[in-house]
Parts: C-alpha cells; structure tokens; sequence
C-alpha cells in the first residue's frame, strides 16, 4: 500500500463485491457463532430475523479478506526514490460497527472503503494510524456494515526526522 | 426450541463474569487467516517475528470470531439470544499469539427494554479477552437483543 505521506483523505477503494451463500454462512457460523439462526434453516424461519441470516461476524470478516486481496492486486510500484512502498500494518481495533440489515443466503455484498482520517503516533515515528469509512451494501442498496476502521502505515521518513 | 435458562432479566448491570480458557493453536489462527486475513504476521512464524507484532498471532477478526464462540459456549445458546446491532467499539490491545490461553471476561454496564418491541430488551456488555499473563488483549462494548421473561412487564431498577 502506499506510504502514509501519500495516503488522501478522501480518497475511496471499491473492494468488489461477494456472494453469501447458505453452505458458507452455516459452516463459518458452525465455527464461530453457532447460534441457531446462523446454523440452522429451519429452526431460523421461526427466529427473530425470519430466516438463515449470517453472523455479523461474518460479513465483517468478509470486508477484510476483500480489502486484502484488493491491496494484493494493486502492488505500488518502487518510488522515485527506489524503496518499495509497505505492506499494511496491523490495527488497533475499529470503532461504530453497525449491522443495520441481515444478510442472507444469495445476498451479493459490495464492500468499500474511505479515507477519513490520518493521525499521527506519539510513541511510533516510523508509523501513522489511517482511519477509514468502510461500508458494505446489499444487492437492494441497503447498508448491511458501516464501521470505523484503523490501520498502521509505514511512513516514508519517520516523523520528526 | 428449548426454554431459554437466560433472559433479558437475568443480566444485571454491575454483573462480572469470567468463562474460559482456550487455548489458541496455530492451526487455527493460520486457517482463519488464509480465509479472511492473510496477511504475513498471521500465517507464517518467521513473518510474525519480524513484523511490529512480534510473532505468529491472531487476525483481530479471528479474535472477535474467537471471543463470539466463547460467549456462545458459555451462555449465548442457553439464552434468548436476538442478535446484536452492531459494536460500539473493539479496542485489539495486545496481539492473541499462538499458544496463549485467553479467557472471556463479561461486565454488564447498563439495559433498557425495547420501546418498540415489549418481547425484547437490550442490554450493554463490555466484552474482554483476558491471557494468561492477565493482559486484555481485546476489548470491546457494545449492545445486544435478548427475549424477556416477562414482556412487557414493568421494569425495576
């Protein structure tokens, strides 16, 4: 991913889209969340969602995996200055996570992300914490996830150098 | 369905629980990694122990996913679960290496019963995964739904 110094506020990633099918839901939920209204078809048209729904787990996990694999295919080039630009960094967790609407099987998400902030770290020169709105919408346009998200970013040259 | 043992009313604000442990493999956390996460720090040891992390450890995701099924396990599936809203926030403090053993700890902060719904309540938890040195190593808070006992009864505090 880019630099810190070059990263826009603004500046906004489509993460493409992925479809959830039951097989999937039910064997992340068998996993991870066993509750009967991820894991069971039947028993869920009685529950409180009227049907199979995902955990919210799930579609969080599945935001991450795209914003992976969209970081993988878009590998920055060397800069002028020849050093490669860096991978990401971890995060120190994420803020305002809301499940607004279940997703259910055959539901097909588009997943994104947005710059909204850069904050520098007192104890870490070398490193600056990058907050984004990330979000993802249902096949009708209706939001299933919208959080804050934070990551680590490599700086160029270390604050104060 | 079998009767609830856990509803809305029997989670008292002021409450603290602890349930657990666990002991996180590497297996587990280079699966849920190569699935949702794959990054370096969470699928290879050597990666790990070069990265700012300090070696082979959990995807925060993988925490949460973890942290779920542990609620689940101890008293989600026995209760009147209807779900979660959302989070308000998850603090990842210290990274879950492999080889920790963490174990959940639940404090109940506050409850209010549903306006528009007199069959459910909410109810605020802050959630911690605590390891075996005692550090947190993730925190988080926020609201989820149960079934009431008594729907629409009045509510004592």
């Amino acid at each position: 991913m880019p630099w810190f110094e070059d990263i826009k506020i603004g500046s906004r990633l489509e993460l493409g889209s992925h479809t959830f099918t039951a097989e999937e839901i039910i064997a992340y939920a068998r996993k991870y969340d066993p509750q009967y209204f991820h894991v069971d078809e039947e028993a869920a048209k009685a529950g409180p969602f009227g049907g199979l729904t995902a955990s919210g787990w799930h579609t969080s996990a599945t935001w991450m995996k795209l914003m992976i694999a969209t970081r993988q295919g878009a590998k920055e080039p060397p800069g002028e200055d020849g050093r490669v630009p860096p991978a990401g960094g971890p995060s120190p967790g994420f803020l305002d996570m809301k499940w607004p609407v279940p997703v259910r099987p055959g539901d097909t998400i588009s997943y994104s992300s947005e710059v909204i902030e850069k904050i520098d770290m007192k104890t870490r020169p070398e490193w600056g914490i990058v907050r984004s709105r990330n979000t993802g919408v249902n096949q009708r346009g209706e939001t299933v996830l919208s959080f804050t998200g934070q990551g680590l970013v490599q700086r160029r040259q270390p604050r104060g150098a | 369905m079998r009767e609830p043992k856990y509803y809305w009313e029997d989670f008292r604000p002021g409450e603290v629980a602890e349930f657990g442990e666990k002991t996180v493999s590497k297996e587990e956390i280079v699966e849920f990694a190569s699935e949702f996460d794959p990054q370096p720090f969470h699928l290879d040891e050597e990666a790990g122990r070069q990265s700012i992390l300090g070696g082979l450890c959990a995807s925060g995701w993988h925490s949460c996913a973890m942290m779920m099924r542990m609620m689940c396990d101890a008293y989600i599936l026995e209760s009147a679960s209807m779900g979660a809203p959302g989070v308000d926030e998850v603090r990842w403090k210290k990274p879950v290496y492999a080889g920790d053993t963490i174990r959940l700890r639940r404090t109940c902060l506050e409850r209010r019963p549903s306006k528009s719904r007199p069959e459910m309540g909410l109810t605020r938890f802050r959630l911690e995964l605590v390891n075996q040195k005692g550090e947190v190593a993730v925190s988080s808070e926020g609201w989820a739904m149960y079934g009431r006992r008594h729907p629409g009864a009045p509510v004592e505090e």
